[in-house]
């Protein structure tokens, strides 16, 4: 994955300082109730919902079981259908792909989509280097872009700004990438956008190559599909005379019929809409389109040799599961130090990356197991089961170690956990209610102690024969 | 029928009063009580934490000592979600090899693994098993105070117990139940969560804790004591004058107690 | 090893002898026949597009009053599509998009007439998939005004009803409401870069 976050502190570091930003978890937390109340609404109004997640989970399952079968029938498809699929093992040989294709087409301007996989990959930074300049043309990737900033959501990228904050951004930064913003902007979200779209416009009309990830693959016919909003992906898709898309080797659905599924699973799971305003579907060279297909891997694969951990590549970016996070709620996507924040970060970030630095280390402990995303995901990721997969895959500190070690000791015979207790209720006057000492004060920061009580149940039990002495 | 109580191990040591009050209740509703001596921990501590082996270990002891009765009763949400939800899933990462299971969804055929079918069933939670197994909603409680209910996350999206927990306290006289805003969101105990992410645990209780303020009740109640630590700690750091207590010990609570 | 066959022998390693998965699609895949254009309108209407509902002879009027209610001269008119449906129309520029007209003026162009492939009741959803009377993708995107005709025997209750109906090679456009972004506050604000008015006149 890009670089960008390289060398982050560990998560509880980062969600302490995000914590202290109260503007920050003020927009978070309007942002967050007002998409889950949505989503609630439109996901009640289908009987069937709880079939079509089923249906969701097991075609998704059958794709990456037989991964290899569709991707071949996709690169035929499209091969058939005039366009160009090249393969991509890691994060480097796609850059080198799209900067290549971009470079033969003579053009130093491209205008991208919204895409995660091109965020994972940092295309953007590649390009640069090598004298082309991506302008981002969703309005939250914008906002991210304009600013200088880190996107901190799957869907909303710009979900930590409010729409003062937003306008500060256009005013100030515009005009260093094109169009300025008019000069009596105000914050009404409707003016907003009105001036992205002037901002965008000449740039969309006269851009030659575009470049894309996709929603879904249809390894059958060969068909991307794209969902939007705004119209950008539209323009992004159908104007350029060149269309680059790279796509996740995990986004293919074996089938044109699976559609019928998804197309009602996501957009009520994103946005909590019946549906989105644009889709978009394309096979191969349109309309005189020449068009490339990037399949990428980058840990892909590697994820799907973990029986337990794959379920995370069902994942469609829905980000349902962040709307609903209590963490994710309260310390917003920065924290998580990877272009996939909150829960289905935390379980894909240290699959992709590996554990090796304390930040992807720390995060599948990034979750109180509350089990709010699991209930909302809409391909039924068990992610508290995966994060308690990693967990034991994660590398302990020593203290830890130790204590969990000798927790189990006393466990693991009636008798030890006995003695525990008689000592425990011996000294229970010594137990502080306020302060505790070492790790405990973790706890004590914020919580009081509870009573030792003088006798533990099982010593009760004996004295008393179980209450009936 | 035999009816075990799996106590745990932190109301074991912390709350004895929980397991007091279970004894208590489950007699007074004719059901006789047996607590196996062998009985320590589910596991869920070292399994959340990242510790499976030793989880492992105590699922392994939990299994024997809870083997041939045909009722557990567990007064904790998460205990019970440990060993209803989590040991199949141990099961089944155990009794399969790396190919072996596509989605982790089926079962080995190890002895753990038939252990862990024969007695996870007959798991209980409290409240479960009060409404479904004995088939009571009125347990003839009395508790003439205001309370308002934290449905804990492991009863609600684990158990799936439901209103069980609030039909029950509807019914206890003299008690007026207030609904808590915000009710199914985590009040950010978690277990090692709360001292491993300190300071996102203690925002989430900050606002757990204002809903309860809110709605003026005196108790907090949930089937659930570690979460009440945690919530309870809180409240009374912040000196609200909240009191917590356990499901089953509001239930226990009869006229003829006072 | 070129990348394509380490990624292909990658994934068969990683789900060599894992079990077959069964798909059951107890869904439903067929939406309410009784009320279709209502829901329609309804639907479509909660986007806030403009609906009109009427009698198919009264399309040539309809489409009229709403050229000229937008004061739409100049508008685009893809192959294909009905000479009838712009007959009550005086004065009307048609731009023709043979030889295809530039971006630049689809930009200049006050609006769009088409007609579309399905519309779907359950999602307020009109289809287009670039067949007679809907021309290429560019025509419907570029404009900032969107009228379009869809007759009631194009409606289907739900999305799989949609899905069987149309022909994945055609390049679709699938379209709810006017351009909208939820992306300030996550609050939907019709109008960004798509048209940002649609018309649809349902004819029965
Ligand atoms: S994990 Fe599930 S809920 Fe989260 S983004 Fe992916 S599909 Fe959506």
């Amino acid at each position: 994955m890009s670089g960008t976050f390289l060398g982050m502190p560990s998560f509880p570091k980062n969600a302490e300082k995000a914590l202290q930003d109260s503007q920050l978890r003020y927009n978070l937390r309007k942002a967050t109730h007002t998409i889950r109340a949505k989503r609630a609404t439109v996901v009640e109004e289908l009987p069937d919902w709880l079939e079509l997640r089923a249906a969701g989970k097991a075609i998704k399952d059958e794709t990456l079981r037989h991964l290899d079968r569709y991707l071949l029938q996709v690169e035929e498809a499209v091969t058939k259908a005039g366009g160009h699929v090249h393969w991509a093992s890691d994060a480097d040989e796609a850059n080198e792909i799209v900067t290549g294709l971009v470079r033969a087409t003579g053009q130093t301007e491209v205008v991208k989509v919204k895409s995660m996989v091109t965020q994972e990959i940092g295309l953007n930074e590649a390009l640069a280097k090598e004298g082309i300049t991506a302008y981002e043309t969703d309005l939250a990737e914008l906002i991210v872009q304009l600013g200088d900033d880190w996107p901190s959501h799957i869907l909303v990228p710009a979900i930590h700004r409010n729409r003062s904050e937003i306008r500060e951004i256009f005013l100030e930064h515009m005009a260093e990438w094109g169009r300025p913003a008019p000069d009596d902007l105000g914050d009404d979200p409707r003016m907003l956008a009105d001036a992205a779209r002037l901002h965008l416009r000449e740039r969309f009309l006269s851009t030659k190559v575009g470049i894309s990830g996709a929603n879904f693959v249809i390894a059958e016919t060969g068909t991307l599909v794209v969902l939007e909003s705004e119209g950008n992906g539209r323009m992004c898709l159908t104007l350029p005379e060149t269309l680059i898309s790279v796509v996740g080797i995990e986004k293919l659905l074996p089938t044109w019929r699976d559609l019928e599924v998804f197309l009602q699973l996501l957009p009520r799971s994103s946005t909590g809409e019946r549906m989105n305003p644009y889709t978009s579907m394309w096979t191969g060279a349109t309309e005189g389109q020449d068009f490339h297909l990037v399949l990428l891997d980058n840990g892909r694969t590697k994820v799907l040799a973990d029986e337990i951990g794959r379920q995370a590549l069902r994942c469609i970016r829905c980000s349902a599961c962040l709307n609903v996070c209590p963490v994710y709620e309260r310390v917003g996507g920065h924290a998580y130090g990877s272009v996939y924040p909150g829960p289905i970060g935390a379980i894909l970030t240290p699959q992709l990356r590996g554990m090796e630095s304390p930040l992807d280390a720390s995060l599948p402990y990034a979750s109180s197991l509350c089990g709010a995303c699991y209930d909302v995901c809409p391909v039924a990721i068990d992610i508290p089961e995966v994060l308690v997969h990693l967990r034991s895959k994660a590398p302990h500190g020593p203290a830890e170690r130790l204590g969990l070690k000798a927790a189990g000791w006393v466990l693991d015979k009636p008798v030890r956990l006995e003695r525990a207790q008689r000592l425990a209720t011996r000294f229970r006057g010594l137990v502080p209610k306020r302060r505790l000492p070492g790790p405990g004060a973790a706890w004590t920061d914020t919580r009081d102690v509870p009573p030792v009580p003088e006798e533990s149940f099982r010593d009760w039990w004996d004295r008393t024969e179980g209450g009936s002495r | 029928m035999r009816v075990a109580l799996f106590v745990t191990c932190v109301n074991d040591t912390l709350f004895p009063g929980t397991g007091k009050a279970v004894v208590t209740l489950l007699r007074r509703l004719g059901c006789e009580v047996e607590f196996p001596a062998g009985q320590t921990c589910c596991g869920q501590m070292h399994v959340n934490t990242g510790y499976r082996d030793e989880g492992v270990r105590l699922a392994r002891q939990f299994l024997e000592v809870f083997s041939g009765y045909d009722a557990v009763v567990v007064p904790s949400g998460s205990c019970a979600a440990m060993v209803r939800e989590q040991y199949p899933k141990l099961a089944a990462g155990m009794g399969a090899t790396r190919a072996g299971a596509f989605a982790s969804a089926h079962g080995g055929h190890s002895p753990f693994a038939e252990a862990v079918a024969e007695v996870t069933p007959k798991v209980y939670d409290l409240s479960e098993f009060l409404v479904d197994v004995l088939g009571t909603t009125d347990v003839g409680a009395y508790f003439p105070h205001r309370v308002t209910y934290h449905p804990t996350c492991h009863s609600l999206r684990g158990l799936r117990v439901g209103d069980r927990p609030t039909r029950l306290l509807q019914n206890v006289r003299g008690l007026e139940l207030t609904p808590l805003p915000g009710a199914d969101e985590c009040c950010g105990f978690g277990g090692t969560f709360a001292v491993k992410n300190a300071a996102v645990s203690a925002a989430m209780c900050a606002d757990k804790v204002g809903n309860i303020v809110a709605t003026g009740a005196e108790v907090l109640c949930a089937a659930d004591n570690s979460c009440l630590m945690h919530i309870g700690g809180t409240l009374s750091r912040l000196r609200t004058g909240v009191r917590v207590m356990h499901l089953a010990e509001i239930l226990a609570s009869t006229e003829a107690e006072r | 090893m070129s990348s394509r066959d380490q990624i292909l022998s990658r994934i068969r390693s990683a789900v060599a002898g894992a079990p077959e998965v069964e798909i059951s699609r107890s869904y439903q895949t067929s939406g309410q026949e009784a009320g279709r254009v209502e829901l329609f309108a309804e639907r479509v209407r909660d986007y806030r597009a403009i609906v009109h509902v009427v009698p198919g002879d009264e399309l040539a009027a309809t489409v009229a009053r709403a050229l000229s209610g937008r004061g739409a001269r100049r508008v685009v008119v893809p192959g294909g599509l009905p000479e009838g449906w712009l007959a009550a129309v005086p004065g009307l520029e048609r731009l023709r998009d043979d030889p295809p007209l530039s971006a630049a003026e689809l930009d200049a162009a006050d609006g769009v007439i088409t007609g579309c492939a399905a519309g779907i009741a359950e999602t307020g959803t009109i289809v287009l998939d670039a067949g007679p009377g809907q021309g290429r993708r560019a025509l419907t995107l570029v404009p900032d005004y969107h009228l379009c005709v869809v007759s009631a025997d194009q409606i289907v209750g739900g999305v799989p009803e949609a899905v069987a109906r149309l022909d994945p090679v055609r390049p679709q456009t699938w379209i709810s409401g006017p351009s909208a972004t939820s992306d300030i506050e996550l609050n939907r604000v019709e109008g960004v870069h798509g048209p940002r008015t649609l018309e649809v006149i349902i004819t029965r």
